[in-house]
């Protein structure tokens, strides 16, 4: 795969938690969140992350975002070796980077009214200090995401989860990222409230030119908005390919059972349907199993 | 928020009723009867039936409990059965003393726990909080009593530093002196309270540095310090406001111990002498007031919430 295009590029990415130290402050116990996982994010492109709860793929997230230190691995952003720099030069990447959290009753500081909440990182990464204009941008992302100049002094518990998930993506835009990691932005919401954030961020995407790392396990919702998809199961991915050709030609066994959990809103053919159930235990033991290229942007594991 | 504070003080008036009545009861119940202390030995029977009529003994508890809240409202809050003088003419006479070394107390106590529960919460099982906590955990454990007679042997006894007891020296009337007479009673007490705030601090920094807002700073790229200082610092002070409040109390008579080790002429040594002369309108008039002291405090802290916190701002 080549070149210049790629925004973000995960060489054998690998984070490893310790559940317990002894005397000495060494690891007794692992656990491997993320084992070994790589894949490439081109520009504008939005590369869905989906696979069930405790797969990793949150971490995977987190690790781009560097909330954590990977135990192994690179990740290149923009030709950048991320896994290297301190915190001083991973500064500006922390503009470039930005991120919606899951929970929109949690991720935003219940202290700060929305002007604060969105002028923070503006605060951190010194942008628009002049308090006049950085009023006139806050007010011009709210109406970019749907709220209203009103708002500005309004506080977070004011609002809806939708609307709060508004303002989190507003902050997220406020420092003009290339690149955003939306780690789960719509499993809080209701499903009317979805749609219209989705959309929403397909538009900006759009209009401001953004990569996303979109983080999900609704598969229904990630095959409308991303353009590639990876699979994770057990820390590890397990397939990658274009969204369409993910869903209509699944190889591996995993990835069929989660698509055929997916639901089906007809109570006729749900009937019919059989969901099936992938044992990873029974697969035999896959540990470093290599994905390879079936066909042209399809990669898969070894099963 | 004026409507807020109006339904608060709404609110106190049933809680201060119900505390006058578990005051009176207490003092009806206990032994003895007061009637007792203005007998002399040459007096005659009617005599006695006669004081009984004059003091409103004579009549049913239910009056007496109307008649003695409605003096109480008056600021009559009745005499000692010892020395006769006024109770609350007692208590506001020692006041300033408790109040001082109190305030004085809790106010370092409070400034001290901030920093060092802030520190402890962010480093978290690290040598720093490892230390605190410790710290904290002697803080609890000892009894202050012990702790005071222990400060009182090295420093007054052993090196002559400090004053061991009351609160000024004979024929000196300074500030200079008073606080150099202060400085035991204050460590101590302050010792006492530092423990449990840096307890709650720590805790709270704890919980609140695993929230979602905070991990996301850390993502925009804030700096430790100013995550701590800007975004954690005002939730955690929350608990603090409501410890404040409930240390109203503590303010006029949590020292008593304290107070009666080093002989600090305030409202816990008065307490100490009338417990132990069994003075029950003094008890009486001590428990009253402070359970006022306690509601008030509770109520300005509910108050200083909602200006502190956003939330509560808004729900009615």
């Amino acid at each position: 795969m080549s070149d210049h295009n790629i925004l973000v590029d995960v060489r054998n990415l690998k984070k490893h938690f310790s559940k317990g130290t002894d005397l000495w402050g060494r690891s007794t116990e692992v656990l491997k969140a993320v084992d070994g996982v790589s894949f490439q994010i081109r520009k504008g492109e939005t590369f869905g992350l989906v696979g069930e709860s405790g797969s990793g793929k949150s971490t995977v997230g987190r690790c781009l975002i560097r909330l954590y230190d990977y135990t192994e691995g690179e990740v290149y952003f923009d030709g950048h070796d991320l896994s290297k720099l301190g915190d001083k030069q991973l500064k500006p990447f922390r503009r470039r980077i930005q991120t919606i959290f899951q929970d929109p009753y949690s991720s935003l500081n219940p202290g700060m009214n929305v002007l604060d909440l969105i002028g923070e990182p503006m605060n951190i990464h010194g942008l628009y200090k002049k308090e006049e204009e950085r009023k006139e941008v806050v007010s011009a992302l709210l109406e970019k995401v749907g709220l209203k100049r009103e708002h500005l002094y309004r506080y977070p518990h004011e609002f809806s989860g939708g609307q709060r998930q508004r303002i989190s993506i507003a902050r997220a835009l406020s420092v003009r990222p290339d690149f955003v990691v939306c780690d789960e932005p719509i499993s809080a919401l209701d499903v009317s409230v979805q749609a219209q954030v989705v959309n929403m961020l397909e538009d900006l995407q759009a209009e401001f030119g953004l990569t996303y790392l979109f983080i999900a396990h609704d598969l229904s919702m990630v095959r409308h908005i991303s353009d590639r998809i990876g699979v994770m199961y057990g820390g590890r991915l397990v397939e990658v390919a274009d969204s369409d050709e993910l869903y209509d030609n699944p190889l591996h066994p995993y990835t069929k059972a989660l698509l055929s959990a997916i639901p089906i809103p007809d109570p006729r053919a749900a009937r019919e349907r059989s969901a099936f159930k992938y044992d990873f235990e029974a697969s035999g033991d896959k540990q470093h199993a290599e994905l390879r290229e079936v066909s042209p942007g399809h990669f898969v594991a070894d099963h | 928020m004026r409507r807020l504070i109006f339904r608060r003080l709404l609110q106190t008036l049933p809680l201060l009723f119900f505390v006058s009545i578990a005051c009176f009861v207490m003092v009806k119940a206990a032994p003895g009867d007061p009637v007792l202390s203005f007998v002399t030995p040459n007096m005659h029977a009617e005599d006695i039936e006669r004081i009984r009529h004059n003091l409103g003994l004579d009549k049913p508890a239910y009056v007496q409990y109307f008649l003695w809240l409605k003096e109480c409202l008056t600021g009559n809050l009745g005499y000692s059965l010892i020395n006769h003088k006024p109770v609350l003419d007692q208590i506001l006479e020692r006041l300033p003393a408790t109040a001082g070394l109190m305030g004085a107390a809790i106010g370092l106590a409070v400034l001290i726990a901030i920093p060092l529960g802030l520190l402890a919460g962010a480093n978290r099982s690290k040598l720093v909080d490892k230390l605190v906590n410790l710290l904290a955990y002697i803080g609890v454990s000892i009894p202050l009593f012990w702790l005071a007679i222990l400060l009182m042997y090295f420093f007054s006894i052993k090196l002559h530093w400090l004053p061991s007891m009351g609160m000024r020296t004979i024929g000196m009337d300074s500030a200079f002196d008073v606080l150099l007479h202060g400085i035991l009673p204050c460590s101590v007490l302050t010792i006492g309270f530092l423990a449990v705030y840096v307890r709650y601090i720590r805790s709270s920094t704890i919980s609140q540095l695993k929230e979602d807002y905070v991990q996301i700073q850390y993502a925009f790229g804030s700096a430790k310090r100013t995550i701590l200082f800007r975004h954690v610092l005002k939730h955690v002070l929350l608990p603090v406001i409501t410890l404040l409040g409930m240390s109203m109390g503590d303010l006029v008579a949590g020292a008593i111990v304290t107070e009666t080790v080093f002989s600090w002429p305030g409202i816990g040594s008065l307490g100490m002498t009338a417990v132990r002369g069994m003075d029950y309108p003094v008890i009486m008039g001590i428990t009253l007031f402070s359970s006022v002291m306690l509601i008030l405090g509770n109520l300005l802290a509910d108050i200083l919430y909602s200006f502190a916190d956003p939330r509560i701002k808004t729900t009615r």
